[in-house]
């Protein structure tokens, strides 16, 4: 067992893990935070995706020690304390981006990554950006739509209302190129 | 029936609004209820050792040392577990229909990678997984066939030695037996012999693919109150219940199923499966709640596939392209096992080969058949889009063979508006359509015209990079209903589906529907259908499925039929509220009931200005302080609903694709489709049934393929290697609806889920081939990797030389 803390959606807690456990499972069977979800079992679909010191990663391909100090961000983190969603969701919402539901809490996650890493993405850099999240329900139109208005949102209201998503978030806020500041972050 | 490009319902209903969807908050919030994400106290979880080989006796099964591991409470083999019963099929389609033996864990034998040979019960999910390993047996390997052709020759190794065969069944339809047409081999004699005619004879082959739904499988079994509850991703609770009664040791009135938050299923999770009968085994006798989760490499080794069939095609027509009998072969691969519906999918497919054509001979034969592999069964379409593959395959063969444009060809044999109803050689009657409306519109949107000329601009120029064009006028089947058309198939059930209406005193409505949703929007579009029917606010329905405690009647969700026969049901119920409400608004508004008039929510006394809201009435039949004499203080209805015949959803496809002929790469350019799916309750979700469909039936037609060595492994058994679309393997759609309403069902609607798997498969492939036929090209295998182009590119100029 290793000795780790990890702040997730704004909670610092310390735990015990073995080192072969998967950050995907800490948080599903440890930490409750159930609304990551698990699709496969070779990192292909994306629906695990998280932040990680506010970058996307796929939580199933992180080890549990590899977050060690690390801040993580999930779905459940996104919207406002009062409830209001968060643009992303907003835009998933309107854009009919969802259908059962499975893969969106990663594409959520993804999303919010890649609309900070390039602020106005055409339609084939959405696509491109998404490519590593499977969606089985949507045929991706929805989806690609929610993304072209969350991050027309995004750059109308920079400070996003929502948005507090770590370390990156400066950049977001500030609307600089997140590339490098999420590089920073790594 | 009118014919529209808009929906038709008045604009002040919430029929047709594109309504957001009700069920979204929770699922971007992540307060969500999936099957894994449950814990009960005590609970322990199982995993399950799964046989490496496609074909063996088991000779001995060592369990001691995983008996011994550390958190591991019970191991189990099929040996073990005596009070199993034999894993049900709901469809015997003939009476020579050979069911093999198939129990949640297996006896004696494996018969496909995949199979079940052991269970362990651990503390926790690693436990059970370590535990797993230790597991040590001895495999006696037997003779593998996976080529279901190949399985048919005489000495072929049998995948079950006590059937002494490996046909599973064989089953056919001929026009002329059924007094619906001619006799087709006729027909096709007589084309031979007429100079008029031509007779073209063609075999393809549909890809083996999986529903890949992106929720793993998963069930939870809680042995610990008066009923066991089971909780599981599945489509069917209801139809779980049943079977699970019917074969497993415990009672219809002992189970409770429950399907909370599923993540998708497209058929996948229509199936009463091993695991669900193996988890509540497994939790009878440890008496502790249980759960299995299965990884997604266990996914593809167990769960259904679907499609896999080879197609003998003959087709006869006229020079002028009037077609004149169709025969269709099909040798359909089983798999193993017989799943609920394995046997019968390719039969549905056999009603619909005749497509949207008048063809005056028909005949259909199938011959189902076992091999070394996963069981086949339901996949969004389930026989309808093999048949529509077959269909609109041999009508571009036909174009080709005439030299005729392929909308051409189909429009001279295509039923005509004023013909419908219209009662098809399969001896199915047609509602409504108008194809020539909905055709004009997609090649218009398409740019049909301008990119034949650019097609032939780059022919000419030796563009290496070809373009092709695609046609798919696809009808489908939809809503599995009516009961007695399915009894006559000696289906193992009816067809009906259940409602219920409560009527609560605040107003407020709770409508309980025994279809079960997975991303279908149900919650949505059936309060917008009751909220017509009510006069209640949209925001103040709410609906409970999925849980045989509080929806205990129902027919699940499959086959299309959530709308066209769960929404009638709604409707049905909601009726009977406003009849039960009638008499006590007369008595309030001191008036005869026949003077009673009922409008959306409100009963009004004709040709008076007194009325009252249904509303209203809910709170006084609570209070029931003052209704009119034995009448009973309830407005709650239930309904059970059963149509006379199933609906058509029908439209033209249109793809254009690239394909590269130095790699063989396709690359879809644009891809156009107009639906008539008849009233449209949600634009919003017919949309997005209709993308996903379309991307599905993409996957099939470029990326998809299931694979096995002729040894019986897997070689695509991941998601690393089997290869579902993503965001930039599929184009933006382009989509539009004509509007013929269904004359079937008092909504005026068909069915909308399966249209994009069923149609788009043919359309692609269809273009593929329309850019490499001038590279002599005449047939390609789905699907179109660059591989597979490529080597079909290769042949063809051998083929040339020779
Ligand atoms: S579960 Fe992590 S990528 Fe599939
Ligand atoms: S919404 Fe079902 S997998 Fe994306």
């Amino acid at each position: 067992m290793v000795s780790i803390s990890i702040t997730v959606d704004d909670v610092t807690r310390n735990v015990d893990v073995q080192p072969r456990t998967l950050l995907a499972h800490l948080l599903r069977e440890r930490l409750g935070k159930t609304g990551t979800v698990i699709g496969c079992d070779t990192s292909n679909c994306g629906a695990c995706t998280v932040l990680m010191d506010g970058v996307s990663v796929k939580s199933c391909a992180v080890l549990a020690v590899q977050a060690d100090g690390a801040r993580i961000d999930t779905v459940e983190g996104l919207a406002g304390a009062d409830g209001t969603l968060h643009p992303v969701q907003q835009a998933f919402h309107e854009h009919h981006g969802l259908q059962c539901g499975y893969c969106t809490p990663g594409m959520l996650m993804r999303s919010v990554c890649l609309v900070r890493e390039n602020p106005s993405p055409t339609e084939e850099e959405v696509r491109e950006g998404l490519k590593g999240n499977m969606c089985r329900c949507t045929g991706y139109q929805g989806i690609v739509d929610a993304v072209m208005a969350y991050a027309q949102t995004a750059q109308e209201q920079p400070a996003g209302d929502a948005d507090d998503m770590g370390g990156a978030d400066d950049a977001y806020a500030s609307g600089a190129p997140s590339g490098a500041a999420t590089e920073e972050d790594r | 029936m009118s014919t529209t490009t808009a929906p038709t319902e008045a604009a002040d209903g919430e029929i047709g609004r594109a309504r957001l969807r009700k069920e979204d908050r929770r699922l971007l919030t992540g307060r969500t209820r999936w099957t894994d994400s449950l814990t009960l106290p005590g609970m322990v979880h199982l995993s399950l050792l799964r046989s490496p080989v496609a074909h063996a006796r088991l000779t001995n099964i060592d369990t001691g040392a995983a008996k011994q591991a550390p958190g591991v409470v019970g191991v189990w083999t099929g040996a073990d577990l005596p009070e199993q019963g034999q894993m049900p099929t709901a469809w015997t389609v003939s009476e020579d229909m050979l069911t093999p033996p198939f129990f949640p864990v297996s006896v004696g034998a494996v018969k496909h990678v995949g199979d079940i040979i052991a269970v362990v019960a651990a503390t926790s999910k690693e436990e059970a997984d370590d535990a797993v390993e230790l597991i040590d047996v001895d495999y006696e390997d037997l003779p593998v066939v996976t080529d279901p052709v190949a399985a048919l020759a005489d000495g072929a190794p049998l995948v079950h030695p006590e059937l002494g065969t490996n046909v599973c069944a064989t089953w056919g339809l001929d026009s002329g037996a059924l007094g619906t047409g001619g006799s087709a081999a006729e027909a096709i004699r007589a084309a031979e012999a007429d100079p008029d005619q031509v007779v073209i004879r063609r075999t393809l082959r549909q890809n083996r693919i999986t529903p890949a739904y992106i929720e793993p499988r998963s069930i939870v079994v809680d042995p610990t109150a008066e009923q066991v509850t089971l909780w599981s991703a599945t489509q069917v609770p209801h139809i779980v219940r049943l079977l699970m009664a019917m074969t497993q040791p415990v009672a219809e009135h002992e189970l409770r199923v429950i399907a909370p938050d599923v993540g998708g299923g497209f058929g996948g999770k229509l199936q009463f499966t091993r695991e669900e009968a193996l988890v509540l085994l497994i939790a009878q006798r440890l008496q502790l709640p249980c759960k299995y989760t299965e990884s997604r490499s266990e996914s593809m080794q167990s769960s259904h596939h679907a499609r896999d069939q080879v197609q003998e095609l003959t087709l006869a027509a006229r020079r002028d392209g009037t077609i004149t009998a169709l025969e269709v072969k099909l040798t359909a691969d089983m798999g193993a096992y017989l799943g609920i519906l394995t046997a019968g999918i390719p039969l549905l497919g056999g009603f619909m080969f005749n497509g949207i054509y008048k063809i005056p001979a028909y005949n259909f034969h199938c011959t189902d058949v076992f091999t070394n592999k996963t069981m086949t069964d339901a996949y969004r379409g389930a026989g309808k889009p093999e048949a529509t593959f077959g269909i609109e395959r041999m009508l571009d063969e036909l174009a080709v063979e005439l030299d005729l444009d392929p909308v051409e060809v189909r429009r001279r044999n295509w039923i005509k508006r004023e013909e419908f109803p219209y009662a098809t050689v399969a001896g199915l009657t047609y509602d409504s359509a108008d194809y020539d409306q909905a055709t004009d519109r997609a090649l218009e949107l398409f740019g049909y015209d301008e990119l034949r000329a650019e097609q032939q601009r780059r022919q000419s120029s030796g563009d290496p990079v070809r373009l092709g064009i695609g046609v798919c006028t696809f009808v489908e089947l939809s809503g599995l209903a009516p009961s007695r058309v399915l009894g006559g198939l000696n289906y193992g059930s009816g067809g009906w589906e259940h409602a219920s209406i409560r009527m609560l005193p605040t107003g407020k409505v709770e409508v309980v529907a025994g279809t079960t949703p997975h991303g279908q929007g149900h919650a949505t579009a059936f309060a917008q259908i009751v909220s017509d029917e009510l006069g209640v606010p949209f925001e103040d329905i709410t609906l409970i499925t999925g849980d045989t405690g509080m929806s205990h009647k129902g027919m699940d969700t499959y086959g299309s039929r959530s709308l066209v026969v769960g929404g009638m049901a709604i409707v049905g119920a909601a009726r009977k509220v406003v009849e039960k409400a009638k008499p006590i608004a007369a008595h309030i508004l001191e008036a005869d009931v026949a003077d009673i008039d009922y409008h959306r929510g409100k009963f009004s006394v004709r040709g008076t200005q007194s009325s009252v809201t249904i509303s209203e009435i809910a709170l006084g039949t609570w209070l029931a302080h003052d209704l009119p004499d034995g009448l009973e203080p309830n407005l709650d209805s239930d309904n059970t609903f059963d149509p006379e015949n199933f609906s058509f959803a029908s439209g033209p496809h249109l793809a254009a694709v690239e394909v590269d002929t130095q790699p063989g790469q396709v690359t879809l350019r644009d891809y156009v489709c107009v639906q008539d799916v008849g009233v449209l309750v949600n634009p919003l979700i017919v949309n997005g049934q209709v993308h996903g469909g379309l991307a599905q039936g993409i996957g099939q037609a470029l990326y998809e393929d299931i694979h096995y060595t002729e040894d019986g492994q897997l070689t695509t058994g991941t998601f690393a290697d089997y290869l579902v679309p993503a965001a930039p393997d599929v184009p933006r759609f382009r989509t539009d609806t004509t509007v013929t309403e269904s004359t079937t069902n008092t909504l005026g609607v068909k069915a909308v889920g399966e249209t994009g798997t069923t149609a788009a498969p043919p359309a692609i492939v269809n273009a593929v081939l329309d850019a490499l036929r001038p590279l002599g090209v005449r047939d390609i295998t789905m699907p179109c990797t660059p591989v597979n182009v490529w080597t079909a590119i290769q042949q063809a100029a051998q083929q040339g030389q020779e």
